[in-house]
Order: C-alpha cells, then sequence, then structure tokens
C-alpha cells in the first residue's frame, strides 16, 4: 500500500512539473512580444525612427474596465499652443489589440489645449500608448496600463 | 449614393474672444471593426467613419484619422479658440461613402 | 472516528440555514433595492447621465421623428391620439407591464397593439430600429419617475406566473435568477458584481452589444448564460417575467434610457 502511494505521489510531482513548465512557457514573454512589435512598428512609421522622449504627454484610461467595447481614453499634452510652441499632432497606439493605430488627431495653434477625449476599443488588457509630435519636429510620449473585464453573461448569438 | 447618420454638436452658443471652448462630437454609427465574424464564420467587412474635420468659418482648425479601435457611436471632445462670430461646420466621412456634416453658430464678443 | 455530530447541534445547524434561506426568500421584503447604476465606474455613470454623452439620445431621436410620422390608410401618428408625448407618455412606462383590454401588455407590445388596431400598419419587429426608437422615446418621458408596477386585481395571476419564473432553475446550468440576483447579488460572477437585476433603465445602450436594447433582449441574454431555452420576443413568459421583475423593482427610479456596461 505505501509503495504505491509513494510511486503515485512521485509521478503526480513529475506530471505538476510537467504542468508548471508548460504554463511557464505559455506565461513567457515570447508570446507577448508578438502584439508589442506591431505597436513598436505602427510608433516607429509614426516617428519615422526617431526617438520619442517619455514626458509632456498623459494618457488616462480607467485602470480597471468593465467592458472593453467603449472605454473613455483622455489624452492630455503639456503646450502652450502658441504659433511658436504646439502640439502638431498625437497618435494613439495600443499594444494589444488587432491593428495597433487606435486614432491621430491634428491640431494648431488654434486649438487652445491638446486636450482630447474620446471612446476606444481595448480587445485584451494592455498598455496603450500617446504619441505626441511638436511644430518643431520632436516626439514625446506616454501610455497607459489597464485590465479589461468581461460581463459575466454575454451574449449567445 | 452616400449614406449617412445623425450627428450631434455640444458647444457653447456664445464665448469671450479668445477664450478656449470645448466642443464634443458625436456621431451615430456602429464602427463594424472588420474583426467580427458572421455566425456561419464569414468575416464582417470593415466599415467605419475614417476621418473627422471641424472648420471654423470655413478654416480647418481640428481633424481626427479614426481606426477600427475607436467604439461604436464615436465621439471626440477637442478644444478651440473662440476667435470669431461664425459657423463651426463638422464633417464625417466614412467607409462605403458615409458622409454626414453639422454646423453650430458661435457669437464672440 | 468515534465523532458523531449531536443530533441537537446537527438540528440548529439545519435550523439557521433553513431561516438563513428564508431570510434571502424572493417573497418577503428584499434588503435594500439598488439600482446597478450604483455599480457602474464613474466614466459609464457619466455616459448614461450626459445626454450630449449618452449613445442612447440618437435613438429618443429617432422616435420622437416617429411619434409625428402619419402612417397606415387612416394617415394616423401617434401623435394623432396621444398629442404632445412630453404630456401623455410622462409616468407611463413607470406603470408597465399591465393589463390593457384584458391582455398583459409589455411597453413594446403595447406600441405594437397601437400600430395594429389604431394605426392598421403591422408589427414592428423586437430589436428593429423603429420600436427600440419608440420605446427609448417613451421611457425617457418618465425618466426619474418611481416604478409604481403594483399588484392589483387584473395581475394577480400573471404576478404570480412570473414569480415563478423568477425562483424556478433553469437551463444546463441549473440556477434560478432569484439565485444570482437575489441570493447573491454584490458578490462577484468573474470580474463583474452581480447586480440585483432592476430593469429601471431599459431600453439600454449596452456596452456588450455596441447598440440599444430592449428588457427582453437582455432577459434572452441571461437564459443563454445558464443555457437554457431562451423565451421567445413578446412571448407571454416573458411579459410576465417583466411584471415581475418591475413590482420587484417598485419605488426605483427610471433611468431610461440607460447605459450598461
Amino acid at each position: 500500500m505505501n509503495k504505491e502511494t509513494q510511486q503515485r505521489r512521485h509521478w503526480l510531482k513529475q506530471i505538476r512539473g510537467l504542468g508548471l513548465l508548460a504554463l511557464g512557457l505559455c506565461a513567457s514573454p515570447l508570446s507577448v512580444f508578438a502584439k508589442k512589435t506591431d505597436a513598436d512598428e505602427a510608433i516607429q512609421k509614426i516617428t519615422g525612427g526617431a526617438v520619442a522622449k517619455e514626458g509632456k504627454v498623459i494618457l488616462t484610461i480607467p485602470p480597471l474596465v468593465e467592458n472593453g467595447n467603449l472605454v473613455v481614453l483622455k489624452v492630455s499634452v503639456d503646450s502652450p499652443m502658441t504659433a511658436n510652441d504646439y502640439v502638431k499632432s498625437i497618435h494613439v497606439v495600443a499594444e494589444g489589440n488587432p491593428l495597433p493605430n487606435i486614432f491621430t488627431v491634428y491640431l494648431t495653434p488654434r486649438s487652445g489645449t491638446a486636450n482630447i477625449t474620446t471612446r476606444v476599443r481595448l480587445a485584451d488588457s494592455q498598455t496603450v500608448w500617446a504619441i505626441a509630435q511638436m511644430n518643431n519636429g520632436s516626439f514625446w510620449k506616454g501610455s497607459a496600463e489597464t485590465l479589461v473585464t468581461l460581463s459575466a453573461c454575454t451574449e449567445l448569438v | 449614393m452616400s449614406k449617412t447618420s445623425r450627428t450631434s454638436i455640444s458647444m457653447p452658443t456664445t464665448a469671450k474672444k479668445d477664450s478656449i471652448i470645448e466642443i464634443r462630437a458625436i456621431a451615430q454609427h456602429d464602427m463594424e471593426s472588420g474583426f467580427r465574424y458572421t455566425e456561419s464564420g464569414k468575416l464582417i467587412p470593415r466599415d467605419i467613419i475614417r476621418t473627422f474635420t471641424c472648420t471654423y468659418n470655413n478654416v480647418e482648425v481640428f481633424k481626427a484619422d479614426f481606426y477600427s479601435g475607436i467604439g461604436a457611436n464615436p465621439l471626440i471632445i477637442f478644444t478651440t479658440v473662440a476667435v470669431e462670430s461664425g459657423t463651426l461646420e463638422f464633417t464625417w466621412i466614412g467607409d462605403d461613402g458615409y458622409e454626414a456634416i453639422n454646423q453650430a453658430r458661435i457669437t464672440v464678443s | 472516528m468515534k465523532r458523531l455530530i449531536p443530533p441537537y447541534l446537527l438540528g440548529s445547524i439545519f435550523f439557521v440555514l433553513a431561516t438563513h434561506q428564508f431570510i434571502g426568500d424572493v417573497n418577503s421584503a428584499p434588503p435594500l433595492k439598488q439600482s446597478s447604476y450604483e455599480l457602474m465606474s464613474a466614466e459609464n455613470k457619466a455616459m448614461q447621465d450626459d445626454p450630449s454623452l449618452n449613445p442612447a439620445m440618437f435613438w429618443v431621436g429617432d422616435g420622437e421623428t416617429l411619434w409625428q410620422k402619419k402612417l397606415g390608410p387612416k394617415n394616423k401618428s401617434c401623435s394623432t391620439c396621444h398629442g404632445d408625448a412630453k404630456k401623455s407618455m410622462r409616468g407611463v412606462a413607470a406603470q408597465f407591464p399591465k393589463v390593457v383590454k384584458g391582455k398583459l401588455q409589455t411597453i413594446e407590445g403595447q406600441i405594437n397593439q397601437c400600430r395594429e388596431s389604431a394605426q392598421s400598419v403591422p408589427a414592428l419587429p423586437y430589436e428593429s430600429r423603429d420600436l427600440l426608437a419608440l420605446t427609448a422615446y417613451i421611457a425617457m418621458q418618465s425618466k426619474g419617475l418611481p416604478i409604481t408596477v403594483s399588484e392589483d386585481s387584473t395581475n394577480t395571476s400573471y404576478l404570480k406566473k412570473g414569480r415563478q419564473i423568477f425562483n424556478e432553475r433553469m437551463g444546463q446550468l441549473n440556477l434560478s435568477c432569484a439565485q444570482c440576483h437575489e441570493d447573491r447579488a454584490g458578490l462577484k460572477l468573474g470580474g463583474s458584481l452581480i447586480p440585483q437585476g432592476h430593469p429601471n433603465a431599459y431600453p439600454i445602450y449596452r456596452l456588450e452589444w455596441q447598440t440599444l436594447g430592449s428588457l427582453q433582449r437582455r432577459l434572452r441574454n441571461c437564459m443563454s448564460g445558464v443555457r437554457a431555452q431562451q423565451f421567445e420576443y413578446g412571448s407571454a413568459e416573458m411579459a410576465q417575467l417583466e411584471l415581475f421583475l418591475m413590482w420587484r423593482a417598485q419605488g426605483l427610479p427610471l433611468e431610461s434610457p440607460g447605459v450598461r456596461p
């Protein structure tokens, strides 16, 4: 009886180890990069390869989202918005969406502020980026992370 | 044959000269992303609003490019400087010949 | 292994469970009525409260136009009989479902009954743009008013049936409405808080649907959620369940047209 139990426990431990290994592989950074590279590519296209500095851009999304179909997103770029110093464009890119680009806005000194609010679709929990281009050609970036949950009783079409 | 839908603009009707006003623009549109499937597994083609522009007495003061990630019944809130009295015109252009136009008057003193 | 639970202890455990169950029973007064509005994020609450942010307002606008539209051989619009909706429809949505000409009607059912008998035009399909628009426009005229559906001599038998449906286990998951929305309201299912399930904001712009929908659509979602055979749109069972739910939500102010995740 004892020897059998010992052998069974040994096998169970082996299987558990294999299970954990499999889980570890699933959760490895390799699978996450697949989406992140799309977003990185999109950002590279926006900046033309230039480096976007962190700062000036504040991206606000609720940290916990009840439904990813309509998420309020606010971007605010610190800028005097004068003829000599203003934000020319703001691009928002999502790491976890099937298509990384979400929207782009084009501003002028007549905009008054570089504050934008809209409602976006977020396919999954992820990091979202906002890249702002200034009139002097420089790029600035900011990001926000969010957890996206789903309603318990979804619709069976 | 172009298709269209209801839109709604919320902004002040009067403002002090050179003050900053907030404009809310929303259009009724499903924004079919192009990533959804029918029950039988067929891909539903993309059908979204692609651009939104705002002109102020015929001068473009704001433009936005929308992609599939913008939510249905797209809302955009932005600001502009109340430089003079006049008419602001808002245009939404999208797939399948979609076009919607709305206007609002402002008195600036 | 010689430890046996003494009968008196077993008896008292059973007694506590039984009374606890009784306290949760849907036939006694519920603890405190709460709209699922309270469970929403600040952003979603703002979306419901502000007409410039609430997508449902587009349907209300459509409904306002439809209200005036003359239809059918008699060339009648809703306004022909009912005049200004702001006056004639005020408080109406808070009273439905109710028995009209011997039949238990929901608002959608009543709209279709008017169309068929007074206007002589065909009924509108459930979840069609026009029916949702009219429902949203009419329901909005009762915004802020408390639900007044109560038991009376005309609806007693329907209310009883509705209560039975609410308490009866259904579907592959073998769950009743009461088990989630009465006994476990406030607890979590998955990542979401379980609401009490009051129908005080319908029709709603549901983020899940990305469009406006009726209470019956939502109830069908619940039923597919427990893998039950869904009640048909416009069926007698639907009306009975709606009646019970509105009776259960008495006193809660109507938020129509609402926003829900």
